[in-house]
C-alpha cells in the first residue's frame, strides 16, 4: 500500500463528493496554486449561518481533489464562524497522509477557497 | 534496443552527484532543463578560484587581486568564444530572466512606444514574456503572439504577415522551446526581423547547453543564455548584444564599476561590456562557467546535440509504450531539443512526478514558467523529463518502468 496514494485518497480523485457547480449560491471563491498552475473554485449555499451545501470545480492532483471532497463532507452544516476557524492542521489531519513541504499547498488549496469565500481572507491556511 | 547505447557520451562518472543514493537508490536525473548537474572540473575550478585567488576585479593593484582580474577577463573570453560571441560585446548578468529585463529596460524604453507591436511568441517561458508584457503596458504598445500550431511550431508566413505591419519594433523567442522542445529557425526568423527594421531578441537558455549555437551565423541582435543550464554555476548568465545597439544604450543597473567617472551631479558610462555590469561581478561563478564551457567543448557541441537527439528519440520511442500518455510538442525528435512534456491520462501531472520519484526519478511537473502556452494546449500542467550530457538509456528506461507503476498504484 502506497503512503500517500491510499485507497480513499484514490477514490475521492477519482470519484469526488460534490464535485460541481451551482447555481444560485450565496458565496464563491476561486484559487490558484502557483505551484502548478492548478485552480480550484467553490460555491456555498448559506442558510442560518450555516453551509447548507457546498460544490467545488477545477483542475488538480489527487491531493488537491482529494482534499476538497474529504473537506466538502465536513464542511457542510457548518457554522459560518466555525469555518474562518479552520487552519491547515485541521486539513492534513482530515486528509490522513504524510504530506510533503512542497505538496502542502495542493492539499491546503481547497481550504484557502473555502475560508476566502466565507471570510474574504484568502490568505493559505497556517 | 535502438542504437541510442553507442551514441551517449557515457560522462556520468564526470559528475560527483550520481555517487549519491537516495535510499539506496541510484539518481536518475531527468530534469536538466530545469538546471544541469556539474561536473568535477566545475566544482574544482571554482573551489580553486575561492581558495587560491580570491579578491574584487577592477580595482586592487595586488598581485591577487591582478589574478582575480586576468581569471574573470579569461573566463570572459572563454565564455564567449565558446558560442562565437566577442567578448566586448558579451555582458554577465544574474540569468537570463535579468538579461532580458536588462533589455526591456535599456533598449525597449527608449524605442518602443504607443503605436509600436512587441512581437513575441505563445511558447514563452514567463522570462521572455513578462518582461514585455511590463514594458507593453508602460510605453502603452501592444504585445502580439506568434502561434504554436499542432505540432508545436511557429509559422514563418505568420512572422512575414505580423512584420509586414509596420509596427513591429522588437522580436522576441526562444531558440528551443522548454515545454515543447521545438527548435525555432533561428536564423530565418532574426533575417526576417532585420528586413522588417525591428531588433531581434532570443532566448537561448535551452539551447546554448545541448547544441552548437554561434551567435554571429544566428544574426540576432541580441542573444541570452544562461550557465546553470549549461553545466556551470547558478547565479551567472550571459548576454551577446549587438555593439551598435549596446553602445547607444543607457545602463540598466547604476552603481560602482559601470562608471568611467563620478562628480556629485553627474557621470559618465564605463565602456562595454562593463557599462552593463554595476557591482561587484560574480567572479567565481565566471570561472565556474569558463570551465563548464570548457568541457562542453571538450566533448563536443556536435557530439552532445547527437547524444540529445539520439537520447530523445528514445524516450519519444519508449513513452509510446505507456497507455494514456501523450507527448506535447514536435513528433521528430531532430526538430526538438533533450526533453519530453507529456500527460498521462488519469494522473495529474504533479501526482506523475511523485509516483515516478518513488522510482528514483526526478523530473518536473507543473506550468513550468508557461502559463499562457499550458493554455494554448489545454491542459493545466505537464510532466516534463529533460535530458543532460550524463543521461543515458536506462535512465529513460527507469522512467518508463516508474511511470508503469505509478500507473499500477493508480489502478490504471
Amino acid at each position: 500500500m502506497d503512503d500517500l496514494y491510499r485507497d480513499y485518497i484514490l477514490d475521492h480523485y477519482k470519484r469526488p463528493h460534490n464535485f460541481g457547480e451551482f447555481d444560485p449560491h450565496d458565496l464563491e471563491a476561486l484559487e490558484h496554486n502557483p505551484l502548478c498552475g492548478d485552480e480550484l473554485g467553490v460555491h456555498i449555499r448559506v442558510k442560518d449561518g450555516r453551509i447548507e451545501d457546498l460544490r467545488f470545480h477545477g483542475h488538480g492532483c489527487a491531493i488537491s481533489q482529494a482534499s476538497a471532497s474529504i473537506a466538502s463532507e465536513e464542511l457542510k452544516g457548518m457554522e459560518l464562524s466555525e469555518v474562518g476557524e479552520l487552519n491547515a492542521d485541521w486539513m492534513i489531519e482530515l486528509l490522513g497522509i504524510p504530506v510533503s513541504a512542497t505538496r502542502r499547498k495542493c492539499a491546503l488549496l481547497n481550504l484557502k477557497a473555502v475560508r476566502g469565500a466565507v471570510t474574504g481572507d484568502n490568505a493559505w491556511p497556517s | 534496443m535502438p542504437p541510442v547505447a553507442e551514441s551517449t557520451l557515457g560522462v556520468k562518472a564526470d559528475f560527483p552527484i550520481f555517487e549519491r543514493r537516495f535510499a539506496g537508490r541510484e539518481l536518475i536525473y531527468l530534469d536538466s532543463g530545469a538546471t544541469a548537474q556539474k561536473p568535477r572540473v566545475v566544482i574544482d575550478a571554482q573551489a580553486e578560484h575561492l581558495r587560491n585567488h580570491n579578491a574584487n576585479v577592477h580595482r586592487g593593484v595586488y598581485a591577487l587581486a591582478q589574478e582575480a582580474d586576468a581569471a574573470y577577463d579569461e573566463a570572459r573570453r572563454r565564455v564567449a568564444a565558446f558560442v562565437g560571441g566577442d567578448p566586448r560585446t558579451t555582458i554577465f548578468t544574474k540569468n537570463v530572466t535579468e538579461a532580458i529585463n536588462l533589455l526591456a529596460y535599456s533598449y525597449g524604453r527608449a524605442n518602443v512606444g504607443p503605436g509600436d507591436a512587441v512581437l513575441i511568441t505563445q511558447m514563452e517561458h514567463h522570462a521572455n514574456l513578462v518582461p514585455w508584457q511590463v514594458l507593453c503596458h508602460e510605453r502603452g504598445a501592444e504585445l502580439r503572439y506568434l502561434e504554436v500550431d499542432e505540432r508545436g511550431e511557429l509559422s514563418l508566413e505568420q512572422l512575414d504577415a505580423e512584420l509586414a505591419r509596420g509596427d513591429v519594433k522588437l522580436v522576441a523567442f526562444a531558440h528551443v522551446s522548454n515545454v515543447l522542445g521545438t527548435i525555432n529557425p533561428v536564423a530565418e526568423m532574426t533575417a526576417r526581423a532585420r528586413d522588417a527594421g525591428a531588433v531581434s531578441i532570443v532566448d537561448g537558455a535551452q539551447a546554448v547547453p545541448q547544441m552548437p549555437v554561434d551567435v554571429a551565423a544566428l544574426g540576432a541582435d541580441f542573444y541570452g543564455w544562461t550557465g546553470h543550464k549549461a553545466v556551470g554555476p547558478t547565479g551567472i548568465g550571459v548576454l551577446h548584444g549587438s555593439e551598435a545597439l549596446l553602445e547607444r544604450m543607457e545602463p540598466f543597473l547604476t552603481g560602482g564599476d559601470m562608471i568611467a567617472s563620478v562628480d556629485f551631479q553627474s557621470v559618465s558610462w564605463n565602456e562595454l561590456p562593463y557599462k552593463f555590469e554595476a557591482g561587484t561581478p560574480p567572479i567565481a561563478e565566471a570561472v565556474g562557467l569558463a570551465a563548464a564551457v570548457g568541457y562542453l567543448d571538450k566533448l563536443g557541441m556536435e557530439r552532445v546535440r547527437a547524444h540529445e537527439r539520439s537520447l530523445t528519440a528514445y524516450m519519444l520511442e519508449r513513452l509510446a509504450e505507456v497507455p494514456g500518455l501523450r507527448v506535447v510538442g514536435p513528433p521528430e525528435a531532430e526538430r526538438r531539443g533533450g526533453l519530453a512534456s507529456f500527460t498521462v491520462e488519469g494522473i495529474h501531472p504533479h501526482d506523475v512526478a511523485e509516483l515516478v520519484d518513488r522510482g528514483g526519478v526526478c523530473i518536473r511537473a507543473g506550468h513550468h514558467c508557461a502559463q499562457p502556452l499550458m493554455r494554448c494546449l489545454g491542459v493545466g500542467a505537464t510532466a516534463r523529463a529533460s535530458v543532460g550530457v550524463y543521461n543515458e538509456a536506462s535512465d529513460i528506461d527507469a522512467l518508463v518502468h516508474a511511470l508503469q507503476a505509478g500507473r499500477e498504484i493508480f489502478e490504471l
